[in-house]
């Protein structure tokens, strides 16, 4: 036997606006602040190089040329040079993320599964009897 | 009545929705069959897979190098052929099956539930808007490299060019861009021609003339964990080739022309990517290819060959130009799609009285482009967009477990049965694990940020948004009860 159809609230559109600026607020608050205060991308070690040569900074003849030809003085190629990904693994941090990560599946999977019961349930009927909600 | 066909994007693929026959809210069921002719063959597949992803060539393939130097970034762009290969298998079945409007988030919505549904329209929006971001920050540092180049007096402020792209395509868009969309497979085919010619000159048969890979290719400077890493930036070669299965409902014979296309685009990719990856690294030392904005740019000019760098320069012009149309109009489609099925505000699923197009959907995220573009390094906004295809590849290495648990072979008619499952999604799982582990080397916080993204969204939809949601409209294709339930 079909489930009874829900029907579903209707929105006021101040509740429509509200929601609308809420996903911004979130993109800016999750992904824009991070890159604002520096925080993301910080994985990388810098090394120095005063008076910079092209022989101090392991470049031979043809790298050197390249550089000179991409209009690069050395002093601009040594911050680049300079700037290396640092991947010392920090297993705590790896944990935390691989947690994150995995229970956001698990959530995501779990979660879905029960609202999908309910839109079986309610396109072609269910064997089980209704949950209520 | 204008029938606005999206033709798939730069990125993951995009909801297929017909405008003019879109309700303006959620959709009753069952479906009405949208009327798609079926005239697409092998090629037509195959062209419309290296379309959409020939940009990625152009700048922000490079970063692999950086990550692992050239070496590891060569591996990284083979092992994510693997990976798009996986890919690719899995779509092609579940894309010639579930043959409602929508794509990815349609497939989600009939095979895992709501809140599955409700992130895949997420990770096509951001995954969308950041790639648009990346290609207006792209055109913004190429113009203003193209100008000092010239030796134009003055200084050109990028971030000008940067916000005009963003503004003048969303016009575009917002007025109706089905002829543009059309052009720019045009676009594309002179951004390829702009790769076959550079190859050309800088006479490959001959090395040491032009090319010097005896005196600028390096090893591995991070060591073996240098192709863990680049994995990250490898995805780029072909992020977005998925997209051809979304030719399903207008291809003759999906079971041929799907994986023929597919797998001859991808194989297109790959030679196209190796040979991009032979000349950069045989012209640039590894440090500077390895945080470039414009590399076959780049390489042009330092060929010497004033005209071959006007070449490249229309070349990577085109085809970011090209790419953020697209995406822009792909992504506003995704949220036009979830504001019908009330997922979002159902004042996104809006269609414009007179140009047929989800205008609101499309204004409301120049801000947000606008914002990252100004503010943002190409690297950061590139993981934002490949992170979000990340999640929805591991989605879909799940999503083909369920549905072949929910409909075994035989129940429904499949245009297309991938062989030696599960081999291709346990391969897929696996790649992606990798990749996640190669994002968190160096970019560890992005990806958290990223999680951080995904989780709030997610409990806001559980917590409020669900009420709003017709539940029997999400499941409209004619199959059997799925097993189980």
């Amino acid at each position: 036997m079909k489930k009874t159809p829900y029907e579903p609230p209707k929105q006021s559109v101040a509740g429509q606006i509200f929601d609308a600026f809420l996903m911004l607020v979130l993109v800016f608050f999750t992904l824009y602040l991070p890159l604002l205060f520096k925080l993301a991308g910080g994985g990388t070690t810098t090394t120095e190089y005063p008076n910079p040569t092209w022989e101090a900074l392991g470049q031979n003849a043809v790298m050197a040329a390249q550089w000179e030809k991409l209009g690069i003085a050395p002093e601009k190629a040594a911050t680049i040079i300079g700037t290396r990904f640092d991947y010392a693994l920090n297993w705590s941090a790896l944990a935390l993320t691989v947690v994150i990560i995995v229970g956001y599946f698990v959530f995501l999977f779990r979660y879905s599964d029960r609202e999908y019961r309910d839109v079986i349930a309610e396109r072609f009927g269910s064997d089980d009897a209704p949950r209520a909600r | 009545m204008q029938n606005v066909q999206v033709a798939s994007p730069p990125g993951i693929q995009a909801p297929k929705i017909s405008l003019a026959e879109a309700p303006p809210v959620a959709a009753a069921a069952p479906a009405r069959k949208i009327a798609l002719l079926r005239v697409l063959g092998p090629g037509h597949v195959w062209a419309l897979g290296v379309g959409i992803v020939l940009v990625g060539e152009f700048m922000g393939w490079n970063f692999a190098v950086g990550k692992g130097g050239p070496v590891a970034a060569l591996t990284a762009c083979w092992l994510a052929g693997i990976l798009y290969t996986c890919v690719a298998m899995i779509d092609s079945e579940i894309t010639s099956t579930v043959a409602a409007a929508g794509g990815q988030y349609a497939q989600a919505k009939h095979i895992i539930g709501p809140l599955a549904a409700f992130n895949v329209g997420l990770y096509l929006v951001m995954a969308y808007t950041m790639l648009e971001v990346s290609n207006a920050i792209v055109t913004g540092d190429l113009l203003e490299a193209f100008m000092a180049n010239l030796g134009v007096p003055g200084t050109v402020d990028k971030r000008a060019f940067m916000v005009l792209t963003i503004v003048a395509l969303a016009f575009l868009n917002y007025r109706g861009v089905l002829a543009s969309l059309t052009m720019n497979l045009l676009i594309t085919a002179a951004a390829f021609a702009a790769i076959v010619v550079l190859f050309v000159a800088t006479q490959p048969w001959a090395p040491g003339a032009v090319l010097r890979h005896d005196a600028l290719l390096v090893g591995l400077p991070y060591g073996s964990l240098g192709i863990l890493a680049a994995m990250h930036f490898g995805l780029w070669f072909y992020l977005g080739i998925e997209g051809t299965t979304q030719a399903a409902e207008e291809v003759r014979s999906p079971a041929r022309a799907l994986p023929l296309g597919t797998m001859t685009g991808m194989m297109t990719l790959l030679i196209a990517a190796t040979a991009t990856w032979y000349v950069c690294s045989g012209l640039m030392p590894w440090e500077y290819l390895g945080q470039a904005v414009t590399p076959l740019y780049d390489a042009g000019r330092l060929t010497g060959n004033r005209w071959l760098e006007v070449f490249l320069f229309f070349g990577t012009l085109f085809a970011t130009v090209a790419s953020a149309n697209g995406c822009i109009n792909d992504a506003s489609r995704a949220w036009f799609a979830m504001g019908r099925d009330r997922y979002m505000p159902a004042w996104f699923g809006a269609v414009h009285p007179i140009y047929h197009t989800p205008y609101r959907a499309i204004v409301f995220f120049v801000p947000v482009a606008i914002l990252f573009a100004v503010s943002t390094p190409l690297d950061q906004t590139i993981t934002f967009s490949i992170l979000s295809g990340l999640l929805g590849y591991t989605l879909m290495a799940l999503s083909i477990i369920l549905f072949r648990r929910k409909w075994p072979l035989g129940t429904i008619q499949r245009g297309y049965v991938h062989p030696l499952h599960p081999l291709p999604c346990l391969l897929l799982l696996l790649l992606c694990s990798v990749t996640y582990l190669a994002v968190f080397l160096g970019y560890g916080t992005q990806l958290v940020a990223m999680m951080s993204f995904y989780i709030i969204a997610s409990a806001w939809f559980v917590l409020h948004r669900y009420k709003y949601v017709r539940r029997g409209d999400q499941f409209t294709m004619h199959w059997p009860k799925p097993r189980g339930y």
